[in-house]
């Protein structure tokens, strides 16, 4: 027998690199005669640009251009489009530096070129903008109401899209009978995402071919070579390679395309010298597209079985100054169409407001719309629940679809195609001591201890996805994915993913996928991803669609390569194919494995072709295009404990259990490393992280000293089972684990401490619960001290 | 961001180092870094010279004599945290993380009086005092004299801190601080000692400009919950937590060091 891999807890192949500083990111790029890039800014929220006056800093020994947005138009760049569409979308014209206006802190008026970066910086400070500042707003709320500033002219009332699914006549019919309603108002504030690597960006332009090589911080490097090619630079697609090397983290930030790539792969042209920037973390926090930001209000019914009824949910989802690349889908299709969860509703409507603000814009984060759908949707079960006096995981499992309801047709669009909830939370509850810690909890509470369980039992659809369906819905993309599996004449096999790697650990668990199919040793296999040049075409990382999409195709097309193996060991065999067996590492001829070629064998015969069947062409390798039937829905339990001090109001997570279904487990200890990361960004959310804008559009929290990001003394040591439901449609089974983490902990932390709060009357506070809010909370429940 | 052009010079020794600074009233001091660095990446300081005094042994080292322990004013976050120098010791523990207390001193420290930082509140509860040098010679601040506001303090242009004399023994002392969950720094941190004539000290910092001292709690001598040790008027607020909530933790924080020093 070979080595199984598959399910195996294979330690991570590509660590050794980054915890010894091997990695190769792009800032590690030094390229001959490079030069290096430094942004001017806005520092206002909302001003005209009147006039700039570089010749300081152009007077700077070692300066070599100052760009503006002048320049860029007068070159025919275009604005930075979206990468999806909505009926009736008003979009705001995104140049990678404004020619006339800026709409945000942090928005790009010019661009310094200079031989140091010290230089650039030095030049930048030295280049005189004169702005007239115009008012500004910074909430979605604030943004609709009458009178607010005007973001953009083209967008009257602040509004870029309305959107809506569902039927809203058939919720009101529900809530006309209904036994009881609850109405929740909750608002989900946005985040900073903070990837440990800032965005880099290095152009190389070379006259002769005139050719373009732009090395970037990006999850899908072939997203960025059609947007800047085609749409934004006039490049044809053949002379433009992007590379995205070693990438240190995105959780969506680095999906987008960003205006300091036009402005370097410009700049690179124009000088004939390749171009490097590289964010400050200051930049990244005025600069990278931020998460969430929606006010909601939602309310749902029940009837006297406390059976749900209908849901009905009204979101202002702020988009910020401009349409990111997938700004338009992520408070839509990725957020209206998860507000079934795991439940069996009569109705279900939701509607969406998108605005436009003077803030950084907002696109998908760690989970993109299913966070935000989570959150109301578990934190309006919770409340009903409350409300009715019952225990808000009965009242859940009450409600849940059934095991032999699948597939199971939603009000909001969706087809589950599988799933098994209950199995999911019974696990959960006996590895909590559920019914054990409610004593716990009740006893605490008569000697002022106050802690607080919350539930959430998500599901989130993910995989993304059928293309011809979002196509259906606005994208500008496919969302199929590429493998291309070449075997070396040694038998060494190189694997080309579209999926991109920036913390997932494909470079392991992909490698133990191909290991498995072609019974092969592991370090036989290398994964590559990442360049244009190299790969064909892909859609690249994101919606947890690696494992589902990406690795679905490399399955099918190292099925390809034992295919043609097989036929190839038939004939050195002088056997019928169809007698060809693959065991034990051998092509074989079925009973008589005496009579076998190894995979070595076999690939050196591809190459030479000495000795080869006729009809079959040579060498070995194999592409295979995978587009899904439908998204993949994991789904799982997490019950979160938390203690309240009520002196202080400080909140400690002190116990954190998770149940994930995400189908069959390739690498365990890849799936609980990121249930780790997804638990704690989640609950970042809920307790720490909070973006501030001041009434003038100024970032107030743009800071670490401001911005509170996880700790490890914030954290808990995870409690992690999981069930196994496969996918029926892709080949392996398999699900997406990357973005159930923060899923699901937000809202179960959220539902945590409004239940530790639950005696001091306390029903709804918004997050995140930092001590002050807990302790005014607190304080206004209880009775004035009287006066001594 | 990069800082802006500067030059380096490492002092040779304390005089050196002084007359570097009378020559250039543009220089500025370099301990540990772990403030003046910070502040010059962001460009908020542009001095067009560092000169570079952390590693004189002029200035480091933690010594007795009598009944006062005598601090080089370049000791470090990481040796007193080490030492048994009274309450200083548990104080720094309680500062950022191993790298930076092991650069950062507490001359530096208490030099760049930074409203939120730890020490001066224990500086104060100490009643310690603070020894300046500049090229015209020597004087000895008491920690009331010292801290004059954010950032503010008795040092006057041309002058280096140079030692910090706090008392060898008392009979308690603690430190309580709530730390703001990004920073670390002090949101309210309150040092009370009970001084070996039973005296009490106690002093806050990080909840108003600058640190002071708790005279209600002092005088009043309160037995067990503070209440209302002053006055949210007196204090800073933010988005993170207003006035009104830092005056609730001094209260809070308060208790609980009494109850310890005890
Ligand atoms: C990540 C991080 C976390 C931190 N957390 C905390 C915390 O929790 N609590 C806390 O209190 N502090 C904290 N600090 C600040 C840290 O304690 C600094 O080390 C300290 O504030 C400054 O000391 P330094 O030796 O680094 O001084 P430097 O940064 O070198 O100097 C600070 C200032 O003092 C001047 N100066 C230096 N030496 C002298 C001298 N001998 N005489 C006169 N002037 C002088 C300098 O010119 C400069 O203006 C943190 C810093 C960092 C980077």
């Amino acid at each position: 027998m070979t080595e199984k891999f598959f399910g195996k807890a294979v330690k991570r192949v590509e660590d050794p690199r980054f915890i010894t500083g091997a990695g190769n990111y792009t800032d590690d790029i030094v390229l001959h005669n490079m030069t290096y890039a430094a942004m001017v800014r806005s520092p206002y929220a909302h001003a005209k640009i009147n006039s700039i006056d570089a010749s300081a800093a152009l007077a700077l020994p070692g300066v070599l251009a100052v760009l503006t947005g002048k320049d860029l138009v007068a070159a025919g760049i275009n604005p930075i489009p979206p990468g999806w569409l909505l009926p009736d979308l008003k979009i705001s014209a995104h140049h990678a530096i404004q020619p006339d206006k800026v709409t945000h802190v942090g928005n790009i008026v010019a661009a310094v070129i200079a031989e140091t970066r010290a230089i650039a910086e030095d030049a930048a400070a030295l280049v005189d903008v004169d702005y007239e500042m115009l008012p500004a707003v910074a909430l979605g709320s604030t943004a609709l109401a009458e009178g607010a500033p005007q973001v953009h002219e083209l967008a009257p009332g602040n509004v870029a899209f309305k959107w809506e699914i569902g039927d809203s006549a058939a919720v009101d019919a529900e809530f006309a009978h209904a036994f009881k309603t609850v109405e929740v108002k909750l608002r989900n504030q946005r985040l900073v995402p903070n990837a440990i690597e800032p965005r880099s960006s290095l152009a190389d332009y070379k006259r002769a071919g005139d050719e373009y090589t732009l090395y970037t911080t990006s999850q899908n490097p072939h997203i960025h070579r059609v947007m800047l090619g085609a749409f934004i630079m006039g490049i044809p697609e053949h002379k433009l390679r992007i590379v995205s090397p070693d990438v240190g983290g995105g959780f969506g930030s680095k999906i987008f395309q960003y205006p300091e790539e036009v402005i370097v792969l410009f700049a690179s042209k124009k000088l004939n010298r390749p171009v490097k920037w590289t964010a400050t973390r200051s930049e990244s926090f005025v600069s990278d597209a931020q998460g969430r930001d929606h006010e909601t209000v939602a309310e749902m019914c029940v009837d006297a079985d406390h059976k749900v009824l209908a849901l009905r949910v009204k979101t202002i989802a702020n988009l910020g100054a401009y349409l990111t690349t997938f700004a338009p889908a992520v408070p839509t299709y990725l957020y209206g169409t998860l507000m079934n969860g795991t439940y069996k509703w009569k109705a279900i409507h939701c509607h969406v407001t998108g605005t436009y603000t003077n803030t950084v814009g907002v696109d998908a984060y760690r989970g993109a719309g299913r966070p935000e759908a989570t959150y109301v949707l578990e934190r309006i079960m919770s409340r009903m629940a409350l409300e009715l006096g019952v225990d808000p995981l009965e009242f859940r499992r009450k409600n849940f679809i059934q095991p032999d309801e699948f597939p199971y047709q939603t009000p909001v669009a969706l087809q589950y195609d599988s799933g098994n909830y209950e199995p999911a939370m019974d696990k959960a509850m006996a590895m909590l001591d559920y019914a054990g810690l409610r004593a716990k909890q009740a006893e605490g509470r008569k000697n002022g201890k106050y802690i607080g369980i919350g539930v959430s039992t998500y599901l989130e659809a993910c995989g993304l996805a059928p293309s011809a369906l979002v196509g259906s819905l606005g994208a500008q993309a496919g969302q199929w994915e590429s493998a291309l599996v070449r075997v070396s004449a040694t038998g060494k096999v190189e694997v080309l993913t579209g999926s991109h790697s920036h913390g997932q650990g494909h470079e392991t668990a992909f490698a133990q996928v191909v290991a498995d199919e072609l019974q092969i040793p592991m370090e036989d296999v290398s994964i590559v991803h990442g360049d244009t040049a190299r790969l064909p075409h892909g859609w690249g990382t994101y919606g947890s669609r690696s494992a589902p999409v990406g690795l679905s195709a490399i399955k099918m097309a190292s099925d390809k390569i034992n295919d043609k193996a097989k036929k190839i060991a038939a004939h050195l065999l002088e056997a019928s194919v169809d007698d060809i067996v693959h065991e034990d590492g051998k092509y074989q001829v079925k009973g008589v494995p005496e009579k076998s070629k190894s995979f070595f064998d076999i690939a050196l015969m591809a190459h030479l072709a000495h000795n080869y069947p006729a009809d079959l062409e040579p060498g070995l390798e194999a592409t295979h295009f995978y587009d899904p039937k439908n998204f993949v829905y994991p789904f799982g339990t997490h019950l979160a404990v938390v203690e309240v001090d009520a002196n202080t109001g400080h909140i400690q997570l002190i116990r954190y259990v998770c149940v994930d279904d995400c189908g069959p487990i390739i690498n365990p200890l890849i799936v609980e490393g990121q249930v780790h990361g997804g638990v704690a960004q989640g609950m970042g959310q809920a307790l720490l992280e909070n973006t501030v804008y001041d009434d003038n559009g100024q970032l107030t929290s743009g800071s670490y000293l401001e911005y509170t990001m996880p700790r490890a003394d914030n954290m808990v040591q995870l409690e992690i089972g999981h069930t196994v439901t496969p996918s029926p449609h892709n080949p392996l089974g398999v699900k997406g684990i990357g973005e159930a983490g923060t899923i699901s902990s937000t809202a179960a932390i959220a539902n945590a401490v409004i239940d530790a709060l639950e005696p001091f009357g306390v029903k709804h506070l918004d997050m995140p619960y930092t001590p002050e809010k807990v302790w005014r909370a607190i304080s206004a429940s209880l009775p004035q001290a009287a006066d001594d | 961001m990069y800082t802006s052009e500067f030059t380096y010079h490492k002092a040779s020794s304390v005089s050196d180092a002084l007359a570097q600074l009378a020559s250039n009233p543009d220089a500025k001091l370099l301990a540990g870094g772990h403030s003046l660095i910070p502040t010059m990446k962001l460009r908020l300081a542009s001095p067009s010279a560092l000169i570079d005094v952390s590693s004189l042994p002029e200035l480091r080292g933690i010594r007795t004599e009598g009944d006062t322990i005598i601090i080089g004013a370049m000791t470090t976050h990481r040796e007193l945290e080490f030492s048994k120098v009274p309450l200083l010791s548990e104080v720094a523990r309680l500062i950022g993380d191993p790298m930076v207390r092991n650069k950062g001193t507490i001359g530096g420290a208490l030099a760049h009086a930074d409203p939120s930082a730890d020490y001066p509140a224990a500086i104060l509860a100490l009643n310690a005092k603070i020894k300046i040098q500049s090229s015209s010679g020597a004087r000895v601040v008491t920690a009331d004299e010292f801290f004059q506001g954010m950032f503010t303090t008795a040092l006057a242009p041309g002058e280096m801190l140079v030692e910090i004399h706090v008392p060898a023994s008392v009979k308690g002392a603690a430190y309580e601080k709530f730390a703001h969950p990004a920073s670390r720094y002090a949101v309210a941190g309150v040092a009370v000692v009970v001084h070996s004539d039973g005296s009490l000290r106690a002093a806050v910092t990080g909840a108003g400009d600058h640190a002071m001292r708790l005279t209600k709690l002092e005088s009043e001598g309160v037995s067990s919950a503070c209440k209302g040790l002053v006055s949210a008027s007196d204090l800073m607020g933010d988005h993170f937590a207003s006035a009104e909530y830092r005056a609730h933790l001094v209260d809070v924080m308060a208790s609980k060091a009494l109850a310890r020093a005890k």
